[in-house]
């Protein structure tokens, strides 16, 4: 162990002489979050979506659904709501794209659900945002279903007695109760989809485990620069054992990862207001981060011959996972099948992670991303050090 | 001189071999290295010298054979013999971003020196190596020459019994190359155990107790300077440079009386002689009638050029 810190600290001190790796551990990606940051402010960005609602109905249930649905989840900042005075104008805001969405709660929607007619609470869709109509149309569903759902319960209650019998009053209670249930119900939909960074945060942690792939690199890579140079013959003619010089390059990657990090999360949120969430919580994400970046670039340059070729093919891996994993844009939000594929990047699940923790999660609420990033690491380092272990060999 | 004496030796190697793929790089290769003596590996480019160096440095893992240093068997996965072995490989391997110093410091951690101990190692060894004054400067910024001798300095840090040099002196000035040979000398002076390896054979004559020549992986002869000229018997050895159709002139002058091997290189013929100044007349005439034209002739007496040619029928550079 003593020699592969050894190693391990020579290798720093070599990246800390040649200024290119405090280039891409440090002063890129800040310089990049800055820049992007100002560029596209918050119009790239997650935001809450802004829904109209048109009540043609007036009735009790609809207004339940106006303040107590809508108007929980605009109290939780997921989405704003305004009203709009009939279809046409509110088809008017979504063309605009004022918009994203517009609920219409149709008239007769009260009766119809006193009655066991059919009642729906209609989507108009802003064409340019598909997923604030997705999250539109599945608040509608589940408050539809919500209403079935205790319609049938009601029913059986109140077997034999005549539904237009039913006191007003009772059936607000009970419309009440359905939204009740429905509540936590759409809100759980809204939040799974939309746990979202602010503007500099999402810059600031994009940029930051973009460019860790990068910075890691420096690490591992330099096995095949001390193979090149030459200074590898040295190290295997040394009285240390072999497996040191592996470790100690891994050791380096590590290191490179941990300490660019923490100076981009500090350096970001002294200096853009960046909102990184629950310290212990970034300090797990940054973690598994690191490890995720060491393994998968640990693996690229086992399969390469010199430090130049491994470079290049890490860049390009870089940035196919970058722009995949939502670095750059945040491709959560895109939705589908895209959305579903940013997952196999260690990125996307680190900025789910993120995510996850500026929605107000504890350290726990980064476990899940953490590990998968865990994962991705114990895969690629395993091969890695297999492949790796062929260089260090006699 | 060193005495042979029946102790136990610095280095003993004993029918190494390796391969890459097809290609036997070194064949049974087996020496002796005595207390104290300087061992010199002569041979040409591809002959398996760093192949043979890098397996008793336990870079390498033989494919057969043993190796041992001061009685002990030495093996890639034994660090504690290695610690006995200074071993200063072929190309300059040091860290270019890295002053002179830091290089020294973190080899000679590497090896196991205390801090206090490595910083007055690291100072003495910028003393031999005359680099005390560009200590702090990157190692990038030296010129070949030093870039050289602090390859050799990190060999030294940890002040071994046994110190392996492969071709120190490849691509440098003739100054500095001096300088090197002159610290080899007097290392072994100073009780050290040294194992040479070399293509140029003034080196070998100048440091060496013993050398062994090596070809095509196999060691051909060894000995003494004067054991191995006196292989070769009253031989000349004749060296011309020449142009034309060279491969062609080396047929014909085979066949001249008292030409014992030709050699062709590039520009360049070597012949051994019986007696080289009773057979020049007849071998510029040859040379003359091959349509050669001769731009210059020496005449040598025995030496390990000469002894390489005999053994192999090849000269030692091409
Ligand atoms: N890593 C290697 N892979 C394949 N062939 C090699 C390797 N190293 C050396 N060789 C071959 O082995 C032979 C001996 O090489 P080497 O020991 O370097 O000779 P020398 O040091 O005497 O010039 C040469 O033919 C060389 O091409
Ligand atoms: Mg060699």
């Amino acid at each position: 162990m003593g020699a592969a810190l050894r190693i391990a600290g020579k290798d720093l001190r070599e990246r800390v002489r040649d200024r290119s790796a405090l280039l891409m551990a440090i002063v890129l990606p800040l310089v990049l979050a800055f820049i992007y940051d100002l560029i596209f402010g918050s119009a790239a960005i997650p935001r809450p979506f802004d829904y109209a609602v048109v009540d043609l109905d007036g009735g009790e249930v609809a207004r339940v659904f106006v303040t107590d649905v809508l108007g929980e989840a605009e109290k939780q900042g997921y989405v704003t709501v305004r009203t709009a005075s009939g279809v046409t104008a509110g088809e008017e805001l979504a063309a605009d794209g004022a918009v994203d969405a517009v609920f219409v709660l149709p008239a007769g929607f009260t009766a119809a659900v006193r009655s066991a007619a059919p009642a729906e609470v209609e989507v108009i869709g802003n064409v340019d945002s598909p997923t604030g109509v997705d999250v539109a149309r599945s608040i509608a569903r589940s408050y539809a279903a919500e209403i079935d759902a205790s319609r049938l319960a009601v029913a059986a209650v109140l077997a034999g007695r005549d539904h237009a019998d039913v006191p007003e009053r009772e059936l607000a209670a009970i419309a009440q109760k359905a939204a009740a249930a429905t509540r936590p119900l759409v809100l759980e939909d809204v939040s799974a989809r939309e746990k979202i960074l602010d503007t500099q945060t999402y810059f600031a942690a994009g940029m930051a485990v973009f460019f860790l792939f990068f910075t890691v690199q420096f690490g591992v890579s330099s096995l095949l620069d001390e193979r090149a140079q030459g200074t590898l013959a040295r190290l295997l003619a040394a009285p240390i054992p072999r497996v040191s010089v592996l470790a100690g390059k891994l050791i380096a990657s590590l290191a490179l990862g941990l300490l660019s990090m923490t100076v981009l999360v500090v350096a970001t949120t002294v200096l853009m207001g960046a909102a990184w969430g629950n310290p212990i919580g970034v300090a797990l994400l940054v973690l598994g981060g690191v490890l995720a970046a060491t393994g998968v670039t640990a693996l690229v340059a086992s399969l390469a011959r010199t430090a130049d070729q491994a470079g290049g093919w890490q860049a390009v891996i870089a940035v196919v996972l970058g722009l995949l994993g939502g670095a750059f844009i945040p491709i959560s939000q895109v939705g589908g099948f895209v959305a579903t594929l940013s997952l196999v990047t260690p990125h996307a699940w680190f900025m789910r992670g993120l995510a996850e923790l500026a929605g107000g999660g504890g350290p726990g609420a980064a476990l899940p991303a953490t590990a998968a990033m865990v994962g991705f690491s114990v895969v690629t380092g395993a091969v890695a050090v297999i492949r790796l272990g062929k260089v260090v060999r006699p | 001189m060193a005495v042979r004496m029946d102790v136990t030796p610095a280095l003993r190697c004993r029918g190494l071999r390796r391969r890459y793929g097809d290609l036997i790089a070194v064949d049974g290769v087996s020496f002796e290295i005595a207390l104290g003596e300087t061992y010199g590996l002569l041979g040409p480019n591809g002959a398996g010298k760093t192949t043979v160096i890098s397996m008793v440095a336990g870079v390498l893992r033989a494919d057969a054979g043993e190796v041992s240093v001061a009685g002990q068997p030495m093996t890639p996965r034994t660090p504690a013999v290695k610690a006995r072995i200074g071993y200063v490989p072929q190309d300059v391997a040091l860290y270019p971003d890295l002053s002179g110093r830091e290089n020294l410091r973190f080899f000679a951690r590497l090896y196991g020196l205390s801090r206090a101990e490595a910083r007055s190692r690291v100072a003495e060894v910028l003393e031999t190596i005359g680099l005390a004054e560009r200590a702090r400067d990157p190692v990038g910024e030296y010129s070949g020459g030093m870039k050289r001798r602090l390859n050799i300095g990190v060999g030294l840090l940890h002040q071994p019994r046994l110190l392996i040099l492969d071709e120190p002196t490849v691509g440098v000035d003739p100054q500095s190359r001096n300088a090197i040979l002159a610290s080899v000398e007097a290392l072994a002076t100073g009780g050290m155990a040294v194992l040479y390896t070399t293509h140029y054979m003034e080196e070998a004559q100048r440091l060496c107790d013993r050398v062994g020549v090596i070809d095509n992986g196999r060691l051909v002869a060894e000995g003494t300077v004067r054991e191995l000229t006196a292989l070769v018997g009253e031989h000349d050895r004749v060296v011309l440079a020449a142009d034309g159709d060279l491969p062609a002139a080396a047929e014909k002058l085979r066949t001249v009386a008292g030409v014992r091997e030709v050699s062709v290189g590039a520009g360049r013929l070597e012949l051994l002689c019986g007696d080289g100044r009773a057979a020049l007349p007849e071998i510029l005439a040859c040379l003359a009638s091959a349509g050669v034209a001769v731009r210059s002739v020496e005449l040598r007496e025995p030496d390990l050029e000469a002894v390489f040619l005999h053994l192999t029928g090849k000269s030692l550079r091409d």
